[in-house]
């Protein structure tokens, strides 16, 4: 193939139709960028339904975060942040070439998750055990019975406030989007550690890792804003 | 052209004949033209469900299908041609050929997840076909609750998933072609030498990557809901079935220019070259697609004027639907104006590309009827409607569509086409579509609401008008049709620059171009549409 | 059929539909006069300077301002007049005067079910009396619905869970379609009823005639057997009233055989009369004329099956 390539420095992890390593670097940071975009308005639509209902049906949204475990919710908060410090650990090591750092940092980091994910199972669990989940075994009696036992003492709660499903709906659907993205993230970082460990990456070439980074604190982000608006409100 | 007798030049089709070569392609010509099958068989399907149930509505009653079958033909019809067909045709196809060639470029910024992209909408496509297949779907294209996520008898989780699975495709696609535009430019290509295509392109994709989201979710709350019965829409749950709506034209709306905007790419295109002329007020045309592209996210209300939204969200929404009309208005008088001291070929790209601007005009301007409040209260819902949005999409984009498809079909195939049947099938396309859609505005204005397969007989003259249209329009389409894939067998080669237009696309790269677009470094030094530039009439 | 004959624009039943047509008649003018001229322009350029013309054409035309300008301006002043005047009209026509008659409508999958000041029920028709504003308030049981007066030119949709508001002024009597215009599933396209704008005076007989209401209350029923009784006589007496009928007397013959023109005999089940009332010459009943005709599209299928249901309760024949 008579195919022109303008004899400017080649690396190996160049791709072919870039003209150079910094055309490459920078296209794959606006791709990530707008990535990042596309998910904001993705949670945006869900941002929209929750502050519409909120509106619409505070007294739902009052009792239904008073069932909320804060204390765990908050330990999930500090563990989320936890792995965020640690992804940024990761990235530091790259930079430093340390191959094992990496890896151990990113142990570290899907380590939290794991913890998150435990601690979401214990809550989830609880919500099934007080029949609290729309469609799949709301139980209006027994939902009544938890809000009434979970209200501050000096408010008497007599009938479920209107649009309580809809606020566990949300719940649900929020926090099931925000693990599925913990999901796709563990996947990727499981991928990252294998190509690490094969020492795809140098001091020089890390692209995968920091974008990685980027793509962890913004589902770290999106948790943080998730635990006022579900537990604290 | 001497170039036929000596051995043909390796080229991207020839590149590599193994299924393998094209199932995991990274090479974005191969990519559009998979995209090129795989739409034009989703089209196939659309288009043969609205034959079939014109049928039916040539009369006032019902005498060949039962309502539920009616039902989910217009609903397969109006999913296929929006989400399979009509949003993904340009960018999908020619957007993948040519946004990477028309500036210069090796591919797209990221030729893996461009691969990616086509699985995926073929993935959306599966699944909405196993829809059609596993008893169809009847909630309209719309998809509106409580009806789809509660009441409707069909497939909505189905059609639902395969609507959201594809909405990721066009999201990726999107971010390439930003990533690509913005980066990988050839040295010389500045953003005022762009194309007006890329232009278009560019505001498209930024719409793609900022809308689709929305519906994604939206889509995902109603397979939610329908599956597991979570409430955010279920009025007995305490939802709220117009919040729906809100998020549904959030992105609706937007995707409405997501299919016209890369028509006004190609028909910049073709204007230019078939009147050898640069466009007139390339700049405000240029600009006027992002204008389009921003305005465009705040007027999804227009929809729901009788939904029981606040009227004073109606009066914002109204106002500003208007305002898009403005730079829309710019475009048309500018390609007017592009006509004056031309000189002119009514070649088939141009009499497809003119047929665009009036057809276009007169779904733009009934727009205009949509947006003024108290008479869309009277058309909402109506024939009026339907032949508004078939006049901007079909007589529009799809018009736009087959004019690009024609104008670089040699590109594509390395072939001519008959430039006679092209031009027979373009005049009976436009002649049969206006037949076809003109009654449907007399219709709606007196009332005849849509989805509805049995109506009052005073309807019926404008009905039977339309149904025999259709087929007239169909016969043009299979002739169109004919012609183009006879071309490919039997077609003369075409050369590197058939209609002498101007870009690198034509005058850097062979027709077909080579497997890494162009065999030399490409470099411009020109103004875009610079049909006063020797080099383009030389024969090289 | 005449062609000049065929009408081509809705009926004018009240003032407001005269000013929104007035409306309309305005931004008609505007898009004929762009789609002409545009259209004209363009046809001339394509004929002037096609490429084998020897029109002069000066190396190159440069890009003036004055087209955006006014091709930008001209068209916003156009459209604020749309804008302005079709708010006006639409917030003119927003709130309902204060003397307006209040009437209740209930939508439902796939019926229309009215209720008047005085309690009396309608199923699909509404009977008004001239001249008096009637105020609406909607709701549905079910998914959404549209109630569509295109005589009137005014639509508002139905919407569960809460009460829109719909006003209207009919100034002649006469009979007016009645649409439903959202998709409400599969008989979207039958649920379509009459307005009937009438005296006051037979307003007031109207509204104190028993019969008619409760007939309609009867239709309104949950229980099917209630129900398709009230079909059965609105629809099927007439012929099937026993000896003497044009059709043959089948009101308590559910579950018996029964014999054809053909010579073959068929059992009355829930299918055969499904299909007599949607096909009824598929099986000609021996000894008729192949009178009675095809029920489709007026009927809807839950209206067949309370008929159905109906004939069932009274039939004498061993099921
Ligand atoms: C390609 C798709 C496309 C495009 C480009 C448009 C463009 C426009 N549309 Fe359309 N529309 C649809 C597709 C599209 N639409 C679809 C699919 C629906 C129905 C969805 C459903 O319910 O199923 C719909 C429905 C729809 C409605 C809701 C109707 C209802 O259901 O009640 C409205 C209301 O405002 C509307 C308005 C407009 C306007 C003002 C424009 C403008 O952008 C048009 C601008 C163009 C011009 C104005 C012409 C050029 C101007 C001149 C040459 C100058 C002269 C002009 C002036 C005097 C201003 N459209
Ligand atoms: C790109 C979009 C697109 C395109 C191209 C079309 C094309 C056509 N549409 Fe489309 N239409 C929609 C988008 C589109 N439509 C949408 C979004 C809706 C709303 C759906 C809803 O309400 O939810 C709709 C609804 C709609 C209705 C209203 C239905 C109703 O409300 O009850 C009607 C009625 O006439 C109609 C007619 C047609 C016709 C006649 C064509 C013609 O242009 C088609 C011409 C083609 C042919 C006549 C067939 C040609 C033959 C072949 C290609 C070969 C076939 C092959 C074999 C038989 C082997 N369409
Ligand atoms: C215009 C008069 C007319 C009306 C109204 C009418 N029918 Fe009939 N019907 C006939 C005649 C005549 C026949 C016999 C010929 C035939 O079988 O088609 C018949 C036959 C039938 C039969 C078959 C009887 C048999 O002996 O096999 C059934 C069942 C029936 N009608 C049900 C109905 C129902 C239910 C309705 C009301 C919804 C109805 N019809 C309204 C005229 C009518
Ligand atoms: Cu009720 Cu359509
Ligand atoms: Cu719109």
């Amino acid at each position: 193939m008579s195919h022109a390539v303008t004899d400017t420095e080649h690396k190996p992890y160049q791709q072919h139709h870039f003209e150079n390593m910094e055309q490459q670097t920078q296209s794959t940071l606006l791709g990530i960028w707008l990535f990042m975009a596309q998910e904001i308005l993705f949670f945006g639509g869900l941002f929209a339904a929750y502050t519409i209902y909120r509106i619409l049906y505070p007294a739902a949204w009052a009792a239904g975060a008073s069932t909320q475990n804060v204390f765990l919710g908050m330990v999930n908060t500090i563990v989320l942040i936890g792995s965020s410090v640690s992804i940024v650990m990761a990235v530091h090591s790259a930079r430093h070439d340390d191959r094992k750092a990496i890896l151990k940092w990113f142990a570290v980091t899907l380590l939290l998750g794991s913890v998150f994910f435990g601690i979401k199972a214990i809550e989830y669990g609880t919500k099934w055990d007080h029949q609290l989940v729309p469609g799949l075994n709301w139980n209006n009696e027994h939902a009544l019975h938890t809000i009434q036992e979970h209200a501050p003492k000096n408010v008497e709660i007599l009938e479920l406030p209107k649009g309580i499903q809809i606020y566990y709906s949300l719940y649900f659907v929020m926090t099931g989007m925000h693990a599925l993205h913990m999901v796709i993230g563990f996947g990727l970082a499981f991928w990252i550690m294998a190509k690490t460990a094969r020492g795809r990456f140098n001091a020089e070439y890390y692209p995968h890792i920091e974008y990685f980074g980027l793509y962890w604190h913004f589902v770290d982000i999106v948790w943080i804003f998730l635990f006022p608006l579900l537990y604290l409100v | 052209m001497n170039e036929s007798t000596t051995k043909p030049k390796p080229n991207y089709i020839t590149a590599g004949n193994t299924a393998k070569s094209w199932l995991l392609t990274v090479d974005h010509k191969r990519i559009g033209l998979m995209y090129l099958l795989g739409m034009t068989f989703f089209f196939l399907i659309g288009a043969t469900a609205a034959a079939l149930f014109r049928f039916e509505l040539a009369t006032h009653n019902a005498n060949v299908f039962a309502n539920d079958t009616y039902n989910r033909l217009f609903t397969m019809h109006g999913i296929l041609m929006v989400f399979f067909f009509l949003i993904p045709a340009v960018p999908g196809v020619l957007g993948n050929f040519l946004v990477p060639l028309m500036i210069g470029a090796k591919d797209v910024a990221f030729p893996r997840l461009n691969l990616a992209s086509w699985y995926i909408y073929m993935l959306g496509g599966t699944f909405t076909l196993g829809a059609i297949v596993l008893g169809g779907i009847d909630t309209g294209w719309t998809f509106y609750t409580p009806y789809s996520s509660v009441y409707a008898d069909s497939q909505v989780i189905l059609a639902g998933t395969g609507v959201f699975i594809t909405g990721f495709s066009s999201i990726l696609t999107g971010l390439n072609f930003i990533v690509t535009i913005h980066k990988m430019r050839a040295p010389g290509m500045t953003w005022m030498r762009l194309p007006l295509f890329i232009w278009a392109q560019y505001a498209t994709s930024i719409i793609n990557v900022l809308g689709t989201p929305v519906i994604a979710i939206t889509l995902l709350l109603v397979v939610f809901e329908r599956a597991l019965g979570f409430g955010i829409f279920d009025p007995q749950k305490g939802g709220d079935p117009v919040l729906y709506q809100h998020l549904f034209w959030f992105y609706s709306h937007p995707a409405v220019y997501i299919m016209i905007l890369p028509g006004f790419g190609v028909v910049s295109e073709v204007l230019a070259c078939f009147s050898r002329k640069r466009i007139y007020g390339y700049e405000f045309v240029a600009f006027s697609s992002l204008a389009i592209a921003a305005i465009g996210f705040f007027v999804w209300g227009h929809h729901m004027f009788t939904s029981s939204q606040s009227p004073y969200a109606g009066l914002i929404f109204s106002i500003l639907t208007y305002l898009v009309g403005i730079p829309t208005a710019i475009k048309i008088f500018n390609w007017t104006a592009t006509l004056y001291k031309g000189s002119i070929l009514l070649s088939a790209p141009m009499i497809y590309a003119l047929g665009f601007i009036g057809l276009f005009l007169v779904g733009g301007l009934t727009g205009l009827f949509l947006a003024t409040m108290a008479i869309n209260v009277h058309l909402h819902d109506t024939y009026f409607v339907v032949a508004h949005f078939h006049y901007v999409m079909v007589g529009g984009m799809m018009m736009a569509w087959l004019s690009g498809l024609h104008f670089w079909w040699p590109k594509m195939f390395g072939k001519m086409y008959n430039e006679f049947w092209a031009r027979v099938g373009a005049v009976i396309i436009f002649f049969g579509f206006n037949f076809t859609f003109f009654p449907q505005f007399i219709a709606g204005y007196m009332g005849m609401p849509r989805r509805y397969h049995v109506y009052d007989i005073e309807y019926q003259p404008f009905q039977m008008l339309s149904t025999v249209g259709a087929y007239f329009m169909g016969v043009g389409l299979i002739i169109c049709f004919v012609t183009l894939v006879s071309s490919i067998f039997k077609g003369k080669p075409a050369g590197k620059n058939p209609f002498k237009a101007t870009g690198v696309e034509w005058n850097q790269a062979d027709s077909p171009p080579d497997q890494h677009n162009f065999t030399s470094p490409v470099k411009v030094d020109v103004e875009a549409y610079d049909y006063t530039d020797e080099r383009i009439y030389q024969d090289t | 059929m005449n062609l000049l004959a065929v009408k081509t624009r809705p009926v004018v039943a009240s003032d407001y539909a005269e000013e929104v047509d007035a409306l309309y008649n305005y931004l008609l003018g505007v898009s004929v006069f762009f789609t002409v001229a545009i259209c004209s322009v363009i046809v001339f350029f394509a004929i002037r300077y096609r490429r084998q013309s020897d029109a002069d054409r000066p190396e190159a035309t440069k890009d003036g301002k004055l087209l955006e300008i006014l091709g930008s301006v001209i068209p916003f002043i156009l459209v604020m007049i749309m804008f302005f005047w079709g708010a006006k009209l639409y917030f003119d026509a927003y709130m309902p005067p204060k003397d307006a008659m209040e009437i209740l409508v209930t939508g439902k999958q796939w019926m229309w079910k009215m209720q008047h000041p005085n309690g009396k029920r309608e199923i699909n028709d509404l009977h008004v009396p001239v001249g008096v504003p009637i105020k609406l308030t909607m709701t549905s049981e079910d998914v959404i619905h549209s109630f569509y007066l295109p005589d009137f030119r005014k639509k508002m949709d139905v919407v569960p869970g809460k009460y829109t508001q719909m006003w209207f002024h009919p100034r002649e009597e006469g009979v007016y379609h009645l649409f439903c215009a959202e998709y409400c599933g599969s008989e979207h396209a039958l649920m379509v009823g009459r307005l009937h704008v009438v005296s006051p005076a037979k307003y007031e007989e109207f509204l104190s005639s028993g019969g008619m209401g409760a007939m309609a209350e009867a239709a309104a029923s949950d229980d099917p057997v209630v129900a398709g009784k009230a079909v059965w006589e609105a629809n099927c007496v007439i012929c099937h009233s026993g000896p003497g009928g044009i059709g043959p007397n089948i009101h308590k013959a559910f579950g018996s055989m029964r014999e054809l023109e053909t010579g073959e005999s068929i059992l009355m089940d829930d299918d055969y009369v499904r299909n007599s009332i949607l096909n009824p010459n598929d099986d000609i009943a021996k000894g008729y004329p192949a009178a009675m005709t095809s029920f489709k599209g007026q009927l809807n299928s839950t209206q067949i099956s309370q008929v159905i249901a109906y004939l069932k309760s009274v039939s004498e024949a061993d099921q």
